[in-house]
C-alpha cells in the first residue's frame, strides 16, 4: 500500500488476509527501530528513526505539507495510501488504529473509537465492538454504531468508492455481489454481516472464522460516516470529522486545509497516543518535486507528505553536506527490490543456471542502481528484517562476495550444462531508471561468466497486465529474468511473501505479482502457515518459505529498500515508527519558539 | 467581412471537433490495438486490490464497454446539453458544457478549467507584457545601435534566453530570489487567492520574469531583424525626407511596419500560452491548465485530457482568429483584399 | 591691400564667392563609402548652383552617383556610414556643416523629394491623407483639420479627382500615377523652395510619365521652386531642364544649357545617352542605341578617363584616355566637359557619326 499503486495491483485473497491477521500481536518486532531512548533535541542522521527528534507537547503553530500530484482519496472509505492511512487519524477515528509511537510500538493495534480490542466469538466468525460514549462529529452530533455499520456498509460499493482495500467484501457474510448502499438505503443487504443491537455495540459476522480482525478495525473505513451527509464520490472533499482536525477547505486540484476540530475531546481519546500539537495543517497537492526538496531545506516547507524519500539529486546533495545530512533520515520500509527467474524460458528451468546468476551477480551494482547503502542493504534472502518474524539468511554468500563469485558461477553453470554460458533477456520498467540501471548492471556482471542479457523495457502501467506479468508473453518473448520490486500492506509475513511466491495466484491473464516462482513445496508450506494460529510457529513458517525460495535459486534479491527523509528543523516531536515507515503524521508538531 | 468571420468560426467548430476526436481515438485506440480490452482500460482507475468483477463495474461505470462512436456521442452531447452523473446517493445533472467526470477522482472537470484559466491567463498575460515591452524594445535599441557592443551584448543576453530551458532558470531564480533573499513568492503560491492586485502581482512576478525571458529573447531577435529589415525600406527614407523626427520615423514608421509580423506570432504565442504554459507552471507549482493537463496526461485521466486539450485548442484557434483580424486592423492591404 | 588673385584654384574660387549668390549652391561634393571591400566613391567632387524657378537635370546610368547627391543634400544618408565633404548651400545654409536636426528642419520644409516608386515610398499601413497631413503639420503648428484640409486642397491641386474622398484611401488603393501625384502633393505640401525628383517617372506609363511631367512643371511655375530632376533617361529632362549635369562614376562629365546638351553634346557618354533615349518620332527599332559595356565599379574606377574601357573614341587621344583622368573644363559659354578629344574631333564625330543615326 505505502508505494505505488500499480505495480502492487491485485484483488487480495481470503488467505492473504487470513495471515495478516495472524500477525496481530506483533511486539516483539523484528524492526532495527528504536524506542524512546533515543530522543534527542539536536539533529542528527537518523535522528527519527532511531527514537523521537525534539521531544515536545507544545501546540501551536501551521503545519506545511506538499506533494507532487495527490493521492486516491481523503475519503476514509476510499484510500488505500500510506500516507493517507498515516493522515487521516487527523481527521476521523476508526474502531481501531495503530498507535502513535515511535519504532516498533507503532506497530501496536489499539483501540479508538472503540473502548477495547473486539471481542472474537463463534471461533472467531462473530466479532463485537463496543464505541465509546460521548465522541462527537464535527457538527455536535454524537457517534452510534450505525454510522460506523453505515461507514463499513459504504466502503462495500467499489463502483462508487473503488480505491480502497476489499477486506470487507472479501470476509463479511453473505454481502450481495455489487452491492451499493446507494441503492439499499435500509442496508438491508447488509443485515446479516453487521449488527448495532444498540447505539454502543456493532457486531461483525465473518463467512470464515478470522483471528485478526482488529487489524481490520483498524482500516479508516471503518471510521465512522453519517448516513445523511454522505456524498458519495464527493465525500471525500469534506468528510465529517471526528478527529482532532476538520477540513477548513478542500479543492482536489489545489490541496486542503484541516483546523482544530472544537468537538474533538481528548478525555475520549486515551490509547491512540494521538499528540494532535498543530493548531492547522496545510497539504498542498501538484507541487513540482524539486521545488518541495528546495523548500523543505529552506524551511519554507515542513513535510513532504508522500514520505517515499527526496529525489537522486537531493539525495546525493544531502549526502555530501554534514549539515544537511544530520536533518536526514535513512527509513527502512518492508520492500524488496528483486529479479525474478522465470521458469518457463530455457535454460532457467534448471536450478543450477539459475544459481549460476545468484553467483555471478554483482550484488553491489544492483545496491549502487538504486542509490547505493542509503537507497538501501544488500538483501540475501527475501523478507526484509522490518517484517514480524523475519530471519536474515545468507546461502550463497552475497554478503562475503559482494561483486559476485565467477568461480562458483561458472562450476553451477558446467552443473546445468551449459559451461560457456547462455542468452536470455531481462525485463524491465522502462520509465524507472533504478530498474533500467539494474538490468544494465547485471547485463554487465553476468556478462563475465558468458551470461548475455539483452535488455528490454516495458512501460509501467501494463509491465504486469500485459508484458511481464503475463505468462504467455513473457515465455513467448523469453523474458527470462524480469526485475521487480514489492511491499507489503503492513510488515507481516504472509502479507510480504504470497503475492510474489505462490504459484497458485499467477492468472493466464495477466496482471500478477508472481512473475515466475513455481515451487510446489513452497505452496504446502503457505497452507501450513495459514492454518497455524501459534504465532510463533506461524512465523517460522514463512521464514521457511523464505528460505525454499533461495534454496531453489527462484530470484535474486537485490535490496531491501530504504528512503532518505529530509526533516526540517522547523519541526517536532518526529520519530518513525514500524506501522508507518514515515513521519507518524499524528504526532508531528511545529516547533515552538 | 461578416461572412469571413461566419466562415471562420465554423471552420474552428469542426477544428475543435477534429481535435477531440483525434483525442478520443488516441486515448481508445492505441491501447486497443496494443491489445488492450475495455477491463484492461478500467484497471487504471480501480484501487489496487480490485477483483475481476469491480475492474468490471468500473468498466461498465466509465462506459468503456460501449462502442467507441457511443462513448464519443455521449461526450459531445454532454458538451452540449450536459449529462447525468451518479456520484453514489444520488444523480445530479453537469449543466453544458459538461466536459465529463475525471475517471480517478470523480470530480467534473469543467468547474477545475474555470477554476484554472484564470491562473493560466494571469500568467501568460502578465509574462506577455514584459515580453513585448521588454523584447521589443530591445530588439529596437540593438536594431539602431546595429554592430555596437550594446547590441552585441544584447544579442547574447537573447540568444542564452532562448537556449535556456524554464525548468532551469524557474528553478534557479526560485532559489536565489525566493528561498535566497526572499524577494519574490515561493512556488506553489496560487495568485487568485491574492488579496490584492499588488499581491496578485507579488505571487506571479517570478513566474512572469522567468517565462518572459525566454519569450523576451526571441521577440528581441525577431524585433531587431525585422527593424533592420524595415529601417531600409522606401517609405521610412520618405518618411524622413519630410523631415519628421526620428523618434516618429523609428517608432511610427519603422517599428509599425516591423511588428506586424511579429503580431502574427506574439498571437499564436499568446494562444499556446493560455492553453497552459506547461514549464512554467510546473517548475512553479501554479494551479493552471499546464499543470491540469500533466496531472490529467500521467494519470491517463481521459475526462481531463479532453477538457484540457478542447481548451488548449480553443485558445489556438481564436488567437489565430484573432490576429488574422488584427492583422486587417494593422495592415489596411489585408482589409480590402 | 593687395589685388585679389584671379581664379587660381578651385578652393580660392569657392572662398570667394558669397555665401547664398546661388539658391542652392554645391561645392566639391564628395560622398564616400567605407566597405570592407574599399571606400565605395558614390560622388567624387561634384559642384553646381540652381536658383529658384529654374530646374537642373542630373543625367546617368545607375550607379552614376546622381541619387546618392540628391540624399546628400537633403541629408539623408545614415549617421556614421557615409564620408561626406565639400558644401552644400541652401539659401546660404550649409547643410553639410549643420546639425542633423537643422537639417531635419528643412527637410520637407524649405526641401523636399519625390522618390521614384510612390508604391513603395508611401507607408502602406498609413492613408495617403495621413501621410501628407503628417509632412504639414511637422512643419506648420496647426490642428488636425486645417491640415486636413489642406491636405485636400493640395490633392485637388495635383488632379487627384475627389480629393475629399481619396484623402482617405491607402495608397495601394490609387493607380500608379495617382500615387505618384499624391506623392507630389506630399512633397510640395509645406511649399518648399527646392524640389528633387528622383526618377519621379521611371516606374509608370508612358502617358502617365508625361502628365507627371507636366504637373511637375506647372507646380515648378507656380511655385516658383528650384528643381532637380535625377533620370537616366534624357528624354524626361529634355523639356523640363534649364541646365543639364551629365554624370559618370562619381563625378560631372558634361554640364551645360539643356539645349547645348541636345544640340551639341560634347561627351562620347552623352551621345550614347542620346542614343538610348526613347522618342516617339521614331521606330522603335532604330532610336536605341545601347551603350556598350557596364558601368565601372566606385571602388576601383577604371584609370584615366572612367569611361574608356566603353568608349570608341578612346584610342584616338594617344594613351591619354587610359592614363590620365580629364578634367571638367569650360569650352565656352558654360558648357563643361571632361573629355580628352579634341574640339575639333568631338564636333566632327558629332555630326558625322552620332546625329544623323539620332
Amino acid at each position: 500500500m505505502r508505494w505505488n499503486r500499480i505495480t502492487t495491483a491485485t484483488a487480495v485473497s481470503a488467505a492473504v488476509a487470513l495471515s495478516l491477521a495472524a500477525c496481530g500481536g506483533n511486539d516483539n518486532s523484528g524492526s532495527g527501530s528504536g524506542s524512546g531512548s533515543g530522543d534527542t533535541a539536536k539533529a542528527e542522521y537518523n535522528s527519527a528513526v532511531t527514537g523521537t527528534y525534539n521531544p515536545s507537547d507544545k501546540k501551536g503553530g501551521t503545519l506545511r505539507m506538499a506533494i507532487t500530484e495527490k493521492w486516491d482519496s481523503t475519503d476514509p472509505g476510499d484510500t488505500y495510501y500510506g500516507l493517507s492511512w498515516n493522515l487521516v487519524r487527523n481527521y476521523v477515528r476508526p474502531l481501531m488504529v495503530f498507535k502513535s509511537a515511535p519504532g516498533k510500538q507503532g506497530a501496536e493495534v489499539v483501540p479508538d473509537l472503540a473502548e477495547a480490542a473486539g471481542v472474537p466469538s463463534d471461533d472467531a466468525k462473530t466479532w463485537t465492538y463496543k464505541i465509546r460514549k460521548g465522541v462527537k462529529y464535527e457538527d455536535g452530533t454524537e457517534v452510534t454504531s450505525k454510522d460506523v455499520k453505515y461507514a463499513v456498509a459504504r466502503s462495500l460499493d467499489k463502483a462508487t468508492l473503488p480505491n480502497g482495500p476489499t477486506y470487507f467484501n472479501d470476509f463479511l457474510l453473505d454481502v450481495p455481489k455489487g452491492y451499493s448502499v446507494y441503492k439499499d438505503k435500509s442496508l438491508a443487504g447488509v443485515a446479516k454481516a453487521i449488527e448495532t443491537p444498540d447505539d454502543q455495540t456493532i457486531v461483525f459476522h465473518l463467512n470464515k472464522s478470522f483471528s485478526g480482525f482488529d487489524y481490520f478495525a483498524q482500516l479508516p473505513a471503518t471510521a465512522p460516516v453519517p448516513q445523511a451527509k454522505d456524498t458519495g464520490s464527493k465525500y471525500q472533499l469534506h468528510p465529517i470529522a471526528t478527529g482532532p482536525y476538520k477540513f477548513e477547505s478542500h479543492d482536489p486540484n489545489k490541496g486542503l486545509t484541516l483546523i482544530r476540530n472544537d468537538q474533538y475531546d481528548p478525555a475520549s481519546d486515551p490509547n491512540s497516543g494521538r499528540k494532535a500539537l498543530p493548531d492547522k495543517i496545510t497539504v498542498a497537492y501538484n507541487v513540482n518535486g524539486a521545488d518541495i526538496d528546495n523548500r523543505l531545506q529552506a524551511g519554507d516547507l515542513d513535510v513532504d507528505i508522500a514520505g517515499t524519500g527526496v529525489l537522486a539529486e537531493t539525495q546525493a546533495k544531502i549526502l555530501g553536506n554534514p549539515q544537511l545530512k544530520a536533518n536526514a533520515d535513512n527509513v527502512p520500509a518492508p520492500r524488496l527490490n528483486f529479479t525474478v527467474f522465470n521458469g518457463e524460458v530455457k535454460p532457467l528451468d534448471n536450478i543450477n543456471c539459475r544459481k549460476a546468476i545468484l553467483y555471478a551477480a554483482d550484488h553491489e551494482g544492483y545496491q549502487r542502481a538504486y542509490g547505493g547503502p542509503v537507497g538501501g542493504d544488500i538483501a540475501t534472502n527475501m523478507m526484509p528484517p522490518l517484517v514480524t518474524g523475519a530471519v536474515k539468511f545468507d546461502d550463497y554468500g552475497f554478503e562475503a562476495d559482494k561483486n559476485g563469485n565467477v568461480d562458483k558461477a561458472k562450476e553451477a553453470l558446467t552443473a546445468c550444462g551449459m559451461p560457456t554460458g547462455f542468452s536470455t533477456n531481462i525485463a524491465y520498467r522502462a520509465d524507472r531508471p533504478k530498474e533500467k540501471a539494474v538490468a544494465e548492471s547485471l547485463q554487465q556482471s553476468l556478462k563475465r561468466v558468458g551470461i548475455n542479457l539483452t535488455p528490454k523495457g516495458f512501460p509501467t502501467g501494463d509491465y504486469t497486465k500485459l508484458y511481464a506479468g503475463k505468462p504467455d508473453y513473457a515465455k513467448a518473448n523469453s523474458l527470462g529474468l524480469i526485475v521487480y520490486s514489492w511491499g507489503a500492506d503492513w510488515p507481516d509475513g504472509f502479507g510480504f511473501l504470497s503475492q510474489i511466491v505462490d504459484s497458485r495466484v499467477i492468472r493466464a491473464t495477466g496482471g500478477n505479482t508472481n512473475l515466475g516462482v513455481r515451487i510446489p513445496e513452497v505452496d504446502t508450506l503457505i497452507d501450513q502457515a495459514l492454518k497455524e494460529t501459534d504465532k510463533a510457529a506461524r512465523e517460522k513458517i514463512w521464514v521457511d518459505v523464505d528460505k525454499k525460495v533461495m534454496e531453489q535459486a527462484a530470484v535474486l534479491p537485490g535490496i531491501w529498500a530504504k528512503g532518505l527523509l529530509y526533516r526540517p528543523t522547523t519541526l517536532s516531536n518526529v520519530f518513525v515508527s514500524d506501522s508507518q515507515n514515515m513521519y507518524d503524521y499524528a504526532s508531528i508538531g511545529v516547533a515552538q519558539k | 467581412m461578416f461572412a469571413y468571420l461566419v466562415r471562420r468560426v465554423i471552420g474552428a467548430v469542426v477544428l475543435l471537433f477534429i481535435v477531440t476526436a483525434v483525442t478520443f481515438s488516441i486515448f481508445f485506440m492505441v491501447p486497443k490495438l496494443g491489445g488492450a480490452t475495455a477491463d484492461d482500460l478500467a484497471s487504471r482507475y480501480v484501487g489496487k486490490s480490485a477483483g475481476v468483477e469491480q475492474i468490471h463495474e468500473t468498466a461498465v461505470r466509465l462506459g468503456f464497454t460501449d462502442p467507441l462512436y457511443v462513448q464519443y456521442g455521449r461526450f459531445v452531447k454532454g458538451l452540449f446539453v450536459g449529462q447525468e452523473y451518479n456520484y453514489g446517493p444520488a444523480t445530479e445533472h453537469c449543466p453544458a458544457p459538461c466536459f465529463g467526470y475525471s475517471f480517478l477522482t470523480q470530480q467534473p472537470v469543467w468547474p477545475d478549467l474555470v477554476d484554472r484559466i484564470p491562473v493560466t491567463a494571469s500568467l501568460a498575460l502578465g509574462a506577455a507584457v514584459i515580453w513585448l515591452l521588454a523584447g521589443v524594445g530591445t530588439g529596437v535599441v540593438s536594431a539602431l545601435k546595429r554592430g555596437s557592443f550594446l547590441d552585441r551584448s544584447l544579442m547574447s543576453v537573447a540568444l542564452a534566453g532562448v537556449s535556456l530551458p524554464i525548468f532551469f532558470t524557474g528553478l534557479l531564480s526560485l532559489s536565489i530570489f525566493s528561498y535566497g533573499l526572499g524577494w519574490t513568492a515561493q512556488g506553489g503560491t496560487n495568485p487568485m487567492d491574492a488579496s490584492s492586485p499588488w499581491e496578485w502581482a507579488y505571487d506571479l512576478l517570478l513566474p512572469w520574469i522567468t517565462l518572459a525571458f525566454l519569450y523576451a529573447a526571441a521577440y528581441a531577435r525577431l524585433t531587431r531583424a525585422g527593424m533592420l529589415e524595415t529601417m531600409n525600406e522606401d517609405f521610412v527614407r520618405t518618411a524622413r525626407a519630410k523631415g519628421l523626427t526620428e523618434r516618429t520615423v523609428v517608432v511610427e514608421h519603422g517599428l509599425r511596419s516591423a511588428l506586424t509580423p511579429i503580431l502574427t506570432i506574439f498571437g499564436l504565442d499568446l494562444g499556446l500560452l493560455l492553453g497552459g504554459a506547461i514549464l512554467t507552471e510546473t517548475t512553479f507549482s501554479l494551479p493552471g491548465i499546464g499543470q491540469y493537463a500533466v496531472i490529467a496526461l500521467r494519470a491517463n485521466d481521459l475526462p481531463k485530457v479532453l477538457g484540457v486539450t478542447l481548451v488548449a485548442a480553443f485558445f489556438i484557434v481564436v488567437a489565430n482568429l484573432v490576429v488574422d483580424l488584427l492583422y486587417a486592423v494593422v495592415d489596411p492591404r489585408v482589409r480590402i483584399s | 591691400m593687395t589685388e585679389p588673385q584671379d581664379l587660381v584654384t578651385p578652393q580660392d574660387t569657392v572662398q570667394r564667392i558669397e555665401r547664398g549668390e546661388a539658391f542652392l549652391d554645391v561645392r566639391d561634393l564628395k560622398v564616400h563609402f567605407p566597405t570592407d571591400d574599399g571606400v565605395v566613391k558614390s560622388v567624387d567632387g561634384i559642384s553646381f548652383r540652381l536658383e529658384r524657378g529654374k530646374t537642373l537635370g542630373i543625367v546617368g546610368e545607375s550607379g552614376s552617383g546622381k541619387s546618392v547627391t540628391s540624399l546628400s543634400i537633403m541629408g539623408l544618408h545614415k549617421a556614421g556610414t557615409a564620408r561626406i565633404s565639400g558644401e552644400v548651400f541652401l539659401d546660404g545654409q550649409d547643410l553639410i556643416s549643420a546639425s542633423r536636426e537643422e537639417v531635419r528642419k528643412l527637410r520637407g520644409k524649405r526641401m523636399a523629394m519625390i522618390f521614384q516608386d510612390p508604391l513603395s515610398a508611401m507607408h502602406p499601413f498609413y492613408t495617403v491623407g495621413h501621410q501628407i497631413i503628417e509632412a504639414y503639420q511637422v512643419h506648420n503648428d496647426v490642428s488636425k483639420q486645417v491640415a486636413r484640409k489642406h491636405a485636400v486642397a493640395m490633392l485637388d491641386r495635383v488632379g487627384i479627382p475627389q480629393p475629399d474622398k481619396r484623402v482617405d484611401a491607402y495608397p495601394h488603393q490609387f493607380s500608379g500615377g495617382m500615387r505618384q501625384r499624391a506623392m507630389i502633393a506630399m512633397a510640395l505640401s509645406c511649399d518648399p523652395d527646392l524640389l528633387i525628383a528622383d526618377e519621379p517617372t521611371t516606374a509608370l506609363d508612358v502617358t502617365v510619365q508625361a502628365q507627371i511631367l507636366d504637373l511637375i512643371r506647372d507646380l515648378q511655375r507656380e511655385f516658383n521652386s528650384a528643381v532637380i530632376i535625377i533620370t537616366h533617361d534624357l528624354g524626361v529632362v529634355a523639356e523640363l531642364a534649364d541646365d543639364i549635369q551629365v554624370m559618370y562614376a562619381g563625378r560631372a562629365i558634361e554640364y551645360s544649357t539643356a539645349e547645348d546638351i541636345f544640340d551639341r553634346p560634347q561627351h562620347p557618354y552623352t551621345w550614347g545617352l542620346l542614343g538610348s533615349m526613347p522618342r516617339i518620332d521614331r521606330e522603335r527599332s532604330d532610336r536605341l542605341i545601347p551603350i556598350k559595356g557596364t558601368p565601372p565599379s566606385l571602388i576601383n574606377v577604371p584609370p584615366g578617363c572612367p569611361f574608356n574601357p566603353r568608349c570608341n573614341y578612346a584610342h584616338l587621344n594617344g594613351g591619354l584616355s587610359e592614363t590620365e583622368r580629364p578634367e571638367l573644363l569650360d569650352i565656352g559659354n558654360g558648357h563643361q566637359v571632361a573629355c580628352h578629344l579634341t574640339p575639333e574631333l568631338r564636333k566632327q564625330s558629332w555630326e558625322t557619326d552620332i546625329k544623323p543615326k539620332l
